[in-house]
């Protein structure tokens, strides 16, 4: 035990050591743990919880002031311009169609980057985990895009995919048209897929990777005695070992799809017209960034977008204890 | 024996199963795509303006070679191209103007033997050469050693506070049982929901209401209280026993000691990894600091090298060129610390 | 929130947190730059600061999306610099400061400012709250090496914009262009032919009038030049809303022979065309109406709430000055806004360059064919939000996305629910 308690601790903590226990001698256990949460929940709650809750404020009010004292209340006006729509799931109906377009886009758009992104993941953490050589490097060569903040992303394949970029040169070298990508609806929905998957993929290959490393080797040699099929020992073993990874890594690919921006953003600006505009851009450009400033209507937006992601959250949680329980 | 060794192996290790040749295509893809990209990005930064919007581009860049011609008015330098005479040879020749689509132009020996050249029967003689003017030209316009000196201490101070804050409330979080910690834990998670970029309204009320706008401290402290930073060192240290912290109790240790002589050191792997994710994180930090700041003894360099934007005109080969400038100290810190990275993640308790 | 921001300012004060300590007469400018003007203005105000060792003048260069996205929300919680350069003056102009009480002379900036006084301050004020750094005029760019290359004439002065397609598309076929012309995405610059075609956005009563045949004209000659391949496509469709795109690379880079964008692209193309072709200034191809381009600017402004209004009237006084002007505008390749400097009609623009002279002497010419439609729309205080209903739905339409009629009827209706929110 003496061999812990020596481990290294700087010359701070004995400063502190003395004050702290007469503190904890004065305020017991539970000042403790006032104390060790206190630093950490005092700015949590001034700079999350308050403006979270300035957030409703807003929300409920109206006009095109910036700061409270100076709107009005409104009530549900802004959630009912939300959300007033002949169909809802014909934008072109809604009274903020702009809005809807970018509900929609955004759904498309969780759809197929959670699956992809994951899938890329899952066998890059498989490669990872095998048999190769120089396994560091290529850690760092799949951790790289992770470092690079959104708007470098962006710049960097904006280079690549723009009319005159280096795609299009290849293209050409190729003897093929080029194609002017980023005008395309469909080329450039997919490319903000796959931008965002290039960015994000390696943080959850590591996560997996790391499950995979805690899985004790000795399953695998047991199955090879049995000459399991590789296919059926993925699925048989890999998979059920490595689901509390892989929940963390979809729980929070989830939510950070649904919250996508800025990479997107550089790269194609929402467009061509609005497909690849998505909840947050709107609610960014509603709320910030237009010369038109609508706080109200971008607050009562992302409420809704934060709803919906608790509410997709908890399903998820729930599931697995469901699961656990089987 | 892991998952993918073993699938490769049932082939006896002869020739090539069909998973080495996916693991072989996967990394060289890899490899293409994540460095392919970074790399056009490098050479493009070191291409003039006009090379810049040259379509098909080149790789490398070029700038075009001059010669001194002795002119009718004294030397002058003019720029050579290899022009397709009408005999079908061609020639380098050095242009003294054009007039519309036809030059006039001389070889550099002969200075005097004008030839009217038609543009299009001609190409500019190029040589490789790197245009590092659009790293000096905007790193000598501004206060370059300022912003760096903002971002690194807007970076480290961010980084030490998070590490602290975030790893005393993980402690509390995980080794005490007491009545709310379920409700604090929900609530903790549940402001993952809501990026930043669609709260900046309340959050700027907030900063300007306690006095930080055009502080560091206003950059610094709305970004220290990171819900991930709680849920991952409370993740990793819930798989520190309990009996450890037990035993300490008996040696008469205070919960303060057991937190910083016992906790702290065991959870240093995922301390690391907050870290290294905490420099990138505040190191790229954009939009919040320049909300924040507004004068320029205070800008990061994020904003600093920002300022090249303008309304009507964007001036791309220095974005580019101060884009890899603010790539690089982030590059210095994983190589030194990315050793961390898969350990550290492995006990996060994702597992 | 001023009252907020103050106390808020003691204790970070008092906590030690303010990392600066103000000098007493310290003057902060925010300005950003499209081209060399921070340079020169350093250097003026480099000069200022040796005449007048009292003030010092700290002059921090921001990216216009500073100016555009933070200095707004600064100046509503009553902060923000002591002068700034700004493009929306007249939103924003109830936090300018009137400096007529500390002018050294109010008749020199009435005779030299005053056209466009009424852009920067509040609507029925007399106020003087700054100056114009420029005057900028849409209009569109010729490559004429193109032109001369596909055996094409320019189209004379006021030609109209189907010949100006007709003769460019002409030439993009000759040369195996992407397109005939490309326009920044921008609802001020599509207003200028839209006025052309007889549009008058402002109703009898100030407001924003429905979208009428002029707009309906032109909007639907170019979303049909866009489907037809005449417009580049690239510029209109790369965004969504209102984002500004420019389309000046693809000039440049010889993409398209027309370019219809502003004098300001002219510091631009000189530096990045260079001797590669020939451009000419074609001032505003004509509508049916007329053949007026948008007047335009920026604005260096004082702020309200500066803490040192003489000064900060000293330094305006000076910037403003004819002296310092002529050398602001003659290094900056813009067209003057100071009166006395335009009428004498002298200026000697620093550059090397033969093109770059014609090139402002064709806008300094153009000026005289604004219209009272076009010129009422700087100061009008609507004009944003119809600028912006103009740009994401004709963004749209082109796209494909909806069809020209859905588009004018959201194009209303996006105005009037701007005008409903401001009134809540």
């Amino acid at each position: 035990m003496g061999a812990v308690l020596a481990a290294p601790a700087g010359l701070l903590a004995h400063l502190f050591d003395a004050p702290m226990r007469l503190w904890q001698r004065i305020a017991g256990r539970g000042g403790m743990i006032a104390f060790f949460l206190a630093p950490n929940m005092a700015i949590f709650g001034l700079f999350v919880i308050v403006p979270l809750g300035l957030n409703v404020a807003y929300a409920l009010s109206g006009g095109t002031a910036l700061f409270l004292p100076q709107r009005s209340y409104v009530g549900a006006a802004n959630f009912e311009r939300l959300l007033t729509c002949g169909d809802h799931m014909d934008p072109a109906t809604c009274r903020d169609d702009l809005f809807w377009i970018a509900v929609w886009n955004t759904v498309r758009f969780v759809g197929l980057q959670v699956v992809v992104l994951v899938g890329v993941a899952m066998v890059t953490a498989l490669i990872l985990n095998g048999k190769i050589r120089a396994r560091g490097f290529w850690r760092a060569v799949f951790f790289f895009p992770v470092l690079l903040s959104p708007v470098v992303v962006g710049l960097i394949w904006k280079w690549i995919f723009q009319r005159q970029g280096l795609l299009n040169w290849v293209m050409v070298e190729l003897g093929m048209d080029p194609v002017n990508w980023l005008t395309d609806r469909t080329w450039a929905f997919l490319f903000s897929v796959g931008i965002s998957v290039w960015a994000h993929a390696g943080f959850y290959a590591l996560i997996l990777l790391a499950g995979l490393q805690a899985i004790p080797r000795d399953i695998y040699e047991a199955a090879e005695m049995d000459r399991t099929s590789p296919g059926r020992a993925f699925r048989r073993i890999t998979l059920p070992l490595l689901w509390p990874n892989l929940l963390v890594v979809i729980v929070l690919a989830l939510i950070r799809a649904v919250q996508v921006f800025d990479e997107v953003y550089v790269l194609t600006g929402g467009g061509p017209g609005t497909s690849t505009m998505y909840l947050t851009q709107y609610i960014y450009e509603t709320g910030f960034a237009s010369s038109l400033r609508n706080p109200g209507v971008a607050a009562a937006a992302s409420l809704l977008m934060g709803g919906v992601l608790v509410v997709l959250t908890i399903a998820q949680l729930g599931l697995t204890r469901w699961r656990d329980r089987q | 024996m892991s998952a993918v060794a073993f699938l490769t192996r049932r082939r006896g290790g002869r020739g090539w199963h069909w998973t080495d040749v996916v693991t072989f295509g996967w990394l060289a893809a890899g490899l293409v795509l994540i460095f392919g990209p970074a790399l056009w990005l490098l050479l493009s930064s070191f291409k003039t303006p006009a090379q810049l919007a040259e379509f098909p581009p080149s790789i490398l860049p070029y700038a075009s070679r001059s010669a001194m011609v002795d002119t009718g008015d004294g030397p002058r330098l003019l720029p050579l191209y290899t022009v397709e005479l009408p005999d079908g040879t061609t020639a380098v020749m050095a242009e003294k103007n054009r007039i519309g689509i036809m030059a006039n132009m001389v070889r550099p020996e002969a200075p005097d033997e004008v030839v009217k050249v038609n543009i299009n029967a001609r190409q500019p003689l190029r040589e490789v050469a790197f245009a590092t003017g659009n790293y000096t030209t905007p790193l000598q316009a501004f206060d370059f050693g300022r912003y760096l000196w903002n971002s690194v201490f807007v970076t480290v101070i961010a980084t030490l506070i998070t590490l602290l804050t975030n790893s005393m409330a993980a402690f509390a979080l995980s080794k005490y049982e007491f009545k709310g910690r379920g409700a604090v834990m929900m609530v903790i998670v549940a402001t993952l929901m809501i990026p930043l970029s669609v709260n900046l309204v309340p959050l700027y009320s907030v900063v300007s209401a306690v006095g930080l706008l055009n502080t560091r401290w206003g950059v610094i402290l709305p970004t220290v209280a990171t819900p991930t930073g709680v849920f991952m060192l409370r993740q990793y240290m819930l798989t520190i026993p309990d009996e450890l912290l037990e035993a300490a109790r008996m040696d008469n240790a205070s919960e303060w000691q057991i937190y910083w002589r016992i906790v702290l050191p065991l959870a240093a792997p995922a301390l690391a990894v907050l870290a290294i994710f905490s420099v990138v994180w505040r190191w790229n930090d954009f939009l919040w600091p320049l909300i924040v700041l507004s004068r320029k003894e205070l800008f990061t360099l994020q904003i600093g090298l920002n300022s090249y934007a303008g309304e009507l005109n964007v001036h791309w080969q220095f974005i580019l060129a101060m884009t890899v400038v603010s790539i690089i100290p982030v590059l210095i810190v994983f190589f030194f610390l990315q050793r961390f990275i898969t350990a550290g993640i492995a006990g996060t308790g994702l597992k | 929130m001023k009252q907020a921001y103050l106390r808020g300012t003691v204790i970070a004060a008092a906590l030690g947190f303010a990392s600066t300590a103000l000098a007493a007469e310290e003057v902060r400018i925010m300005w950003y730059s499209d081209g060399n003007e921070g340079e020169v203005v350093a250097d003026l105000l480099k000069r200022f600061e040796e005449q007048n060792p009292d003030i010092t003048v700290a002059l921090d260069n921001v990216s216009y999306q500073v100016v555009k996205e933070q200095l707004p929300i600064t100046l509503e919680a009553g902060g923000g610099p002591d002068i700034a350069r700004v493009t929306d003056l007249k939103a924003l102009a109830d936090h300018w400061l009137d400096l007529t009480p500390y002018l050294a002379d109010k008749a020199y900036w009435d005779q030299n400012y005053g056209e466009q006084a009424d852009w920067l301050r509040p609507d029925g004020s007399d106020a003087i709250t700054g100056f114009m750094t420029q005057i900028t005029l849409t209009g569109g760019f010729a490559n004429k090496t193109l032109f001369d290359q596909a055996g094409v004439a320019l189209p004379a002065a006021g030609s109209s914009w189907d010949q100006w397609v007709e003769a460019a598309q002409q030439v993009a076929t000759s040369q195996q262009l992407p397109a005939a012309f490309a326009m920044d995405r921008s609802g001020h610059r599509m207003s200028a032919p839209i006025i052309n075609f007889g549009a008058n956005y402002i109703g009898a009563d100030g407001m924003p009038a429905p979208v009428d045949a002029g707009v309906r004209d032109y909007v639907g000659k170019l979303v049909g030049w866009t489907e037809g391949g005449q417009n580049l496509k690239d510029v209109w469709v790369s965004a969504a809303g209102a984002s500004y795109r420019a389309a000046a690379e693809d000039f440049i880079n010889a993409q398209v022979p027309l370019y219809f964008s502003g004098s300001w692209q002219i510091g631009n193309f000189s530096a990045k065309i260079g001797d590669n072709f020939d451009w000419v200034a074609i001032g505003n191809p004509c509508g049916p109406k007329s053949c007026s381009g948008i007047p335009g600017g920026a604005g260096l402004v004082a702020v309200k709430y500066t803490q040192h209004p003489e000064a900060v009237a000293k330094v305006m006084d000076y910037l403003a000055s004819e002296p310092v002007m002529r050398e602001f505008t003659q290094r900056t390749l813009f067209i003057p806004s100071n009166a006395a400097v335009r009428a004498a009609g002298d200026l000697e623009y620093v550059t090397t360059d033969p093109q770059v002279q014609p090139a402002l002497d064709a806008f300094n010419a153009d000026v005289k064919n604004i219209t009272p439609e076009a010129n009422a729309l700087p100061a009008w205080k609507w004009a944003t939000a119809y600028y912006t209903a103009l740009v994401t739905r004709t963004g749209q339409a082109m796209a494909g996305e909806m069809s020209l009629e859905d588009a004018f009827a959201r194009m209303d209706s996006d105005i009037a629910e701007q005008v409903a929110q401001a009134a809540q």
